[in-house]
């Protein structure tokens, strides 16, 4: 474990923004396909369904 | 090669086909997403707990933790998809465009992912969130080629010239991949040399190392999810009605 307290975990050595700005852009992004493809996956779960009556 | 053929044509033509191909996608998914996110979670504790301050860069390196692997990715996959979508012009398989398709929007997502952390690294240690260095700009390069494609596939109504026009154009851009691989060691660049390659000892501490490839396997994980997730839409999207009938939906 390289950290003493929780406030100097966040602070980062002082590269709080940077380092925690890319963690967030990158798992944020992920997040964000995995949401675009639910909501892709239900509209033809939709369409699917319509056609079949 | 013949002999190749005729002995395993039959698992080889069963899977090429999108009806048998959709249920064995949707069998493989579960187990990607689970693995990716152990990995995940497993990188992350190595990369934020586990490894050591840098000497030179301090806390600012842990970057890297998602910024390799990000750019590996974009690169890999940009190369998965050109060799899916001269599979298709080659043997003209809907379903090698289709995952030549699926491929493309994670491929740019981490290429924006790998541009984005990478500004964020550059401004506190290069004191600028970008510089037209040959490593950023070949990989801007490559976000265009990634937009370039969907474009054009959107551009065409008929969904096969789309294919072969968005295919033609996957595999010339191919050739940007080894430029960016390659820019650090062919121009005198700002951004660092590579610090793990195939052929040398990996210049930094194993344990960093170990984050690293983690975060990169889970990466991985999450791209073949996320991919084979979004070939199921295709193939349900671009034949819907048939689809419907096979799969008995």
């Amino acid at each position: 474990m390289q950290w003493h307290s929780v406030n100097e975990f966040l602070a980062m050595g002082g590269y709080a923004f940077y380092v925690w700005g890319s963690f967030g852009i990158t798992f944020g992004c992920m997040a964000f396909e995995l949401w675009l493809l639910k909501k892709r996956s239900q509209r033809i779960a939709q369409a699917v369904k319509q056609e079949a009556f | 090669m013949k002999n190749l053929d005729t002995k395993t044509s039959i698992n080889w033509l069963k899977y090429a086909s999108p009806k048998t191909f959709y249920p064995l996608a949707g069998k493989l998914i579960p187990w990607c997403v689970v693995s990716a996110v152990v990995l995940i979670v497993y990188g992350l504790y190595i990369g934020l707990f586990v490894a050591p301050t840098d000497f030179q860069q301090g806390e600012g390196y842990r970057i890297i933790f998602v910024h390799v692997p990000a750019a590996w990715f974009s690169m890999f996959l940009y190369l998965l998809m050109a060799m899916y979508a001269g599979l298709g012009l080659v043997l003209n398989a809907r379903l090698s465009y289709m995952m030549a398709t699926a491929i493309a929007p994670t491929g740019a997502m981490f290429t924006l992912v790998a541009l984005v952390t990478g500004s964020l690294w550059g401004k506190p240690m290069w004191g600028a969130w970008w510089v037209w260095d040959a490593r950023l700009t070949s990989e801007l390069i490559l976000l265009f080629l990634y937009i370039g494609y969907f474009s054009l596939q959107a551009a065409i109504d008929d969904k096969n010239r789309a294919d072969k026009a968005s295919a033609v154009l996957a595999l010339v851009g191919a050739v940007n991949v080894p430029i960016i691989y390659f820019s650090v060691k062919w121009w005198n660049t700002l951004h660092q040399g590579a610090s793990v390659s195939l052929m040398k000892a990996p210049a930094m501490a194993t344990v960093m190392l170990k984050g690293m490839l983690v975060m990169a396997i889970g990466f991985w994980l999450y791209s073949i999810a996320v991919i084979l997730i979004r070939v199921r839409c295709e193939i349900l999207e671009r034949d819907s009605k048939a689809a419907m009938f096979n799969l008995g939906l």
